[in-house]
């Protein structure tokens, strides 16, 4: 295990007959972003709260920099948590919400009051020290609150849905300063997030859970071009999935009568074929081809302009629409055209 | 708004003004000009005479000292209840706020039985050692506080309790994860955001113990405070220096009402918190043992004074002497207030009064929480004023008020004579309940969109359709809340009824009292029952209501 890591071995968590988390390993070394997503109530909070030790998990064990602290109560953690709705103490200013945990420690009141002024600064709020919390604007909090857990030089950072609250412009731009932030101090950072976007955009790595189970970890593009799972599939991305004919390395795929083979991906460790396979079409991997003889035919029902590109849905046979992104603008709804596949190797994944 | 909507407001708030500046305003008026009937003379009087002294010091020094002795208890126990999960817990919670709804009157003659000093408490330990005498004797001021310390702690348990609820916990768990020990985030995060709850249930409790009446005069001794040496320089007819002493009580009470709510408002944040904070299981065995124990005598020491006070409405009048329990037992207490009817006529007279004075409160009270919430009119702030005053004013000098005020027929200086006839006191009850009701019924209506009102306007429907079907509705639970608790705190009434009953009117706080001078101690306990079971099916009555309407 590297120095300065945070792991989860095995953990479970049941609240009465739900278990929360079923069986969870995890492991961050120090200086990486994992991102825990999932849909609301698959375990990814209570997740976070046993880690912060908020919660007590029922087995299993977490530890960090390999010594176990499963039992340590969060005040004796040292971990930097930013909440969903910030948490901050309505009934002090900026600076003293920043300052918290160094009085915690004990620091005396000129030294905290200047390092959270220094905190304050490196997140942009240098200046707002004697502000009430009241008058700050989500983005304002949001960085407070950072603050406010980075100044305490935390053994690892946990955030709790950070972005969830900030509005889609400031989202953007907040995305990449919590990255490069989150680079900067060092630490094992695990946050939780239920948008896969903000999730590729900051993670270097994504663990997805379902139900308390994790269903894959790996980076952003593991998880999206060599999906461990039909779930997986599903949940990441945008995916159009049909039966396959899985043939190992190949994949043949027949839409309206007319067969086609493409190289394809498996996921690691399974099976060398299998009997009932799906095929995980991407939008990015197709093209529309006006005048394709090796492509599928078929109706455009639907255009969508996403600025610099359009995504078509085309109708290929009775009952089969396969979504396609595309830089030709050109289609409207009702016309017919050809779709062809344009990246391989195409995923396979086991019905 | 548009001329006629203006025009409709003051057609509405005029009669509601008139009302109140007459009934509310102007006693107080009387009250202050009778204090300076002969320039300072009866003020000379008051400042020398040390009776007068004594008795605010010692008002105010039990007030402040019931204030200490209701957080001490009210803060932990809201605490405990809320959260820890425990043994006991949930019987703790039920019976926690039983205290409150003893009419005052009747937790004091309990207190009596249970801790006087011919109580049972008394004798079993006098008994028990041997001893000639009662260990204690149950007078003067810590007695005043004991008992008030049980009435009101209720208070601020409630609050304190309704904070904890409405607490963010993610603010809790912020602390702990920036390491703060539990003393800390106590200390810097929990109690500072309690403030307002805290300060709110103070001011409630500084503002009772000041206008309490029952506890220092029936366990006063020797003991002497505002509101009963104004009762004694009535009844001695030194008005004067009633009205002086009045006035002293109503600007203490007023003072404590600006301390408090500073205290309030300097910590009032708006907190985004979901609340919802899960109870910590205790799970070792000694401290589940211990809080067993615990819980059990709390409950006990709660439910005492009720089951006192029934056990005793069966002991035969005049039979209970030195005995550490009553020797024989009766149903003949409860037979006689129904068979005699000079028992009967208490009861029917708190009940009939009750009962004006609340329906009174909920008309009047509508209209004013209608145009303070929902209406913009010049006269809106005076209205707010009048509505809240007689919450500031201690019952004693209402009461004295009204004795100042409709002493005789005066139509121009607008007095008319009512101090003799049956209508006094519904009409101090109706006083005494305006707050209570208006409060409630505001809270009510401020839930209700003010577009909804416009936007019926808009569909074509009438005023009154309006009014009938979309203000009503909204204001029908805090029409039922205000009126059950105005209606409670009117038929347990005392302090008016001492001040101002006449034979005529005679509620039945004022017969417990003369049956407990009598040493009818059975009659005058099956009274208090009757009262508690009169106070319980208010509720249970009320609850009803509330649930067709929900």
């Amino acid at each position: 295990m590297s120095s300065g890591s945070l792991a989860l071995e095995r953990i479970t968590r049941r609240f009465g007959e739900h278990v929360a988390v079923n069986d969870l390993t995890l492991e961050v070394p120090a200086g990486e972003l994992l991102a825990l997503i999932g849909a609301s109530g698959s375990g990814k909070t209570t997740t976070l709260r046993i880690t912060a030790g908020y919660e007590t998990p029922d087995s299993g064990r977490v530890l960090l920099d390999g010594n176990e602290i499963t039992a340590l109560p969060p005040q004796k953690r040292g971990f930097g948590m930013v909440f969903q709705h910030y948490a901050l103490f309505p009934h002090m200013p900026v600076e003293e919400n920043v300052a918290f945990g160094l009085e915690a420690r004990g620091v005396g009141r000129a030294m905290r009051l200047e390092r959270a002024g220094a905190a304050l600064q490196s997140v942009g709020l240098g200046g707002a020290g004697r502000r009430s919390i009241q008058s700050l604007s989500g983005g304002e909090q949001q960085r407070v609150a950072l603050a406010r857990a980075l100044v305490i030089e935390p053994k690892a950072l946990l955030l709790d849905e950070p972005l969830s609250n900030l509005d889609p412009t400031l989202r953007q731009t907040t995305r990449d300063e919590l990255r490069a932030m989150l680079h900067r101090v060092g630490v094992p950072a695990l946050f939780v997030t239920h948008d896969q976007e903000d999730a590729f955009a900051i993670a270097d790595r994504i663990a997805l859970i379902r139900q308390g189970t994790l269903l894959q970890v790996g980076t952003p593009e593991d998880l999206y071009d060599r999906p461990a799972s039909l779930e997986v599939a599903k949940f990441i991305g945008r995916a159009t999935i049909l039966p396959a004919e899985d043939l190992g390395d190949r994949v043949g795929v027949t839409i309206a009568a007319l067969r086609r083979e493409f190289a394809s991906t498996r996921p690691a460790g399974s099976e060398p074929t299998f009997a009932s396979a799906r095929v995980v079409l991407r939008p990015d991997a197709l093209e529309i081809a006006p005048a394709a003889e090796d492509g599928w035919k078929g109706k455009v029902i639907n255009r969508r302009f996403t600025g610099g590109s359009a995504v078509y849905r085309v109708q290929v046979a009775g009952d089969t629409v396969i979504e396609i992104a595309s830089s030709n603008m050109g289609l409207r709804e009702g016309d017919v055209t050809g779709v062809r596949v344009v990246r391989e190797p195409l995923p396979v994944v086991k019905a | 708004m548009s001329d006629g909507a203006a025009r409709r407001s003051w057609m509405l708030a005029l009669p509601v003004l008139a009302l109140l500046l007459w009934v509310v305003a102007f006693p107080n008026v009387a009250v202050i000009a009778g204090s300076f009937e002969n320039g300072f003379g009866h003020w000379r009087e008051f400042i020398a005479s040390p009776s007068d002294r004594e008795a605010l010091t010692t008002s105010i020094v039990i007030s402040l000292a019931s204030v200490v002795a209701s957080v001490l208890i009210g803060v932990p126990l809201a605490f405990l209840l809320s959260r820890f999960e425990f043994p006991g817990r949930r019987i703790l919670r039920a019976v926690a706020t039983l205290p409150a709804a003893l009419p005052p009157l009747v937790g004091v003659i309990a207190f009596l039985f249970l801790y006087g000093e011919s109580g049972v408490v008394a004798r079993g330990v006098q008994t028990a050692l041997g001893m000639e005498e009662a260990p204690w004797r149950l007078t003067g001021v810590w007695a005043i506080i004991f008992v008030h310390a049980y009435t009101m702690y209720v208070y601020v348990f409630l609050f304190v309790s309704a904070g904890l609820e409405r607490f963010d916990v993610t603010l809790d768990e912020a602390a702990s994860g920036l390491g703060a020990s539990s003393w800390h985030r106590l200390r810097k995060v929990t109690l500072p955001l309690l403030t307002p709850a805290l300060a709110g249930s103070m001011l409630l409790v500084f503002m009772t113990s000041l206008g309490s009446f029952s506890a220092p005069y029936v366990f006063g001794g020797g003991i002497r405070v505002l509101s009963t040496q104004i009762v004694a320089s009535k009844l001695n007819g030194s008005l004067g220096l009633a009205y002086v002493e009045t006035t002293v009580l109503a600007l203490s009470a007023v003072a404590g009402l600006v301390l408090f709510r500073w205290l309030e408002r300097k910590r009032k944040y708006t907190s985004s918190g979901k609340g919802g904070a899960t109870r910590r299981i205790i799970r070792s065995r000694r401290a589940q043992t211990i809080a067993a124990v615990l819980s059990s005598l709390t409950v006990i020491v709660l439910v005492l004074p009720h089951l006192m006070v029934i056990l005793v409405s069966f002991a035969v009048d005049g039979s209970w002497t030195t005995q550490v329990l009553p020797p024989e037992y009766t149903l003949d207490n409860y037979r006689r207030l129904v068979a005699e009817s000079q028992l009967w006529k208490p009861i029917v007279n708190s009940v009939s009064m009750a009962v004006i004075a609340t329906a009174a409160n909920v008309v009047v009270c509508f209209v004013a929480a209608y145009l303070i919430v929902l209406r913009t009119f010049s006269g809106r702030a005076l209205l707010e004023l009048l509505v809240a005053l007689p919450w500031a004013i201690p019952a004693t000098a209402i009461a004295l008020g009204l004795a100042a005020t409709f002493n005789r027929n005066d139509l121009l200086a607008g007095r008319v004579l009512l101090v003799g006839t049956f209508w006094i006191l519904p009409l101090a009850y109706f006083i005494r309940g305006i707050p209570l009701v208006s409060t409630a019924v505001e809270g009510s209506l401020r839930q209700l969109d003010a577009s909804l009102e416009d936007a019926a306007r808009g569909l074509g429907a009438s005023w009154w359709l309006t009014m009938k079907r979309v203000v009503l509705p909204a204001a029908r639970p805090g029409l039922v809340a205000g009126a059950l608790l105005a209606g409670v705190t009117a038929v347990g009434e005392f302090v008016a009824g001492v001040v101002l009953y006449t034979h005529a009117n005679r509620p039945i706080s004022i017969e417990i009292l003369a049956q407990l001078r009598a040493l009818a101690f059975g009659t005058a306990a099956a009274y208090s029952v009757l009262l508690i079971v009169l106070v319980l099916i208010m509720t249970l009555a009320a609850r009803g209501l509330e649930e067709r309407i929900a």
